[in-house]
């Protein structure tokens, strides 16, 4: 009972909020319903019993990069509504109804296959984090280094494209090194 | 009581809701909110997957996932940062440079 009124609950909010995001013309309305949406996600993966997705759900989506976004938003103008010319939308959502038809014969397959076996099955008596993390430490150890390594390129991506002066070589360029004297002159 | 296909109902109508705005928007800042929302539609639906199978697998892919999102925000803002200073905005059309 109390996970049937809980799954209503939370379909019926992150719908609506997602809703909000996708139609709205306002960058901060859109940006807000996105992180209550998400936060509302967890929710959803606190009820299928993956507790340690729910809290990385929160802590990456909610916290990262929900704040990445913002924080980006400072850079643009955010209290403008954006102005869209919207070319044929009746044609849009006829696409997006017939790719969500044939999303959901691609789900529906594989339930009406039977021979599914679960690969690395979850332990009895074990809580979520430990499962996860005997399976992710073991089976899933490259991906996972991999994804590291990938999350440090990333980083390094962004500070060279949002930051300033990262274009040119602070070693060759001679203007950064008459900058840099000029700032000693100055002190 | 609610079933597998309850999950991936939900999963697949956001994912659509994610995709209809992908399809609309102008806006780049826009089409990223949109390609959150895909992303976490399949998450629900591996999380769900997950656990009516009784395997881990589902949530290491959404770990994955999830991992792969933030770096694609870090980049992809950086980026748009860098357009916003050389453009001056972030519509789509105003960014067509090429016409053939």
């Amino acid at each position: 009972m109390y996970e049937i009124v809980a799954f209503y609950l939370f379909s019926a909010l992150t719908i609506g909020l997602f809703s909000v995001t996708v139609m709205s013309k306002n960058v901060l309305y859109a940006m807000t319903s996105l992180a209550s949406a998400m936060v509302l996600i967890s929710g959803f993966f606190f009820l299928l019993g993956a507790d340690f997705l729910g809290v990385v759900q929160l802590i990456v989506y909610v916290g990262a990069i929900m704040a990445l976004y913002s924080f980006a938003m400072m850079f643009f103008d955010a209290t403008r509504d954006i102005k869209e010319k919207n070319t044929n939308s009746a044609l849009v959502f006829l696409l997006g109804g017939m790719s969500a038809l044939v999303l959901v014969l691609m789900f529906s397959a594989p339930i009406y296959s039977e021979n599914i076996a679960a690969l690395y099955p979850m332990h009895e008596g074990v809580g979520n984090a430990q499962d996860v993390g005997m399976v992710l430490f073991t089976k899933y150890l490259i991906p996972f280094e991999v994804a590291a390594v990938m999350l440090l390129v990333a980083m390094i991506a962004g500070i060279i494209l949002a930051g300033k002066k990262m274009d040119n070589s602070l070693t060759e360029d001679m203007s950064a090194d008459d900058e840099i004297m000029n700032l000693k002159d100055a002190k | 009581m609610i079933g597998l296909s309850h999950y991936l109902i939900v999963s697949a109508i956001i994912f659509s809701i994610g995709l209809v705005g992908v399809l609309r928007r102008r806006n780049l800042l826009m089409l990223f909110f949109a390609t959150e929302v895909m992303l976490n539609a399949v998450n629900i639906a591996f999380a769900a997957i997950s656990h009516y199978y009784n395997d881990l697998t589902g949530q290491m892919f959404a770990f994955f996932i999830i991992a792969i999102a933030a770096s694609e925000v870090a980049v992809g803002l950086g980026i748009l940062i860098v357009l916003y200073k050389k453009h001056g905005s972030l519509d789509l059309d105003d960014l067509a440079s090429m016409r053939g």
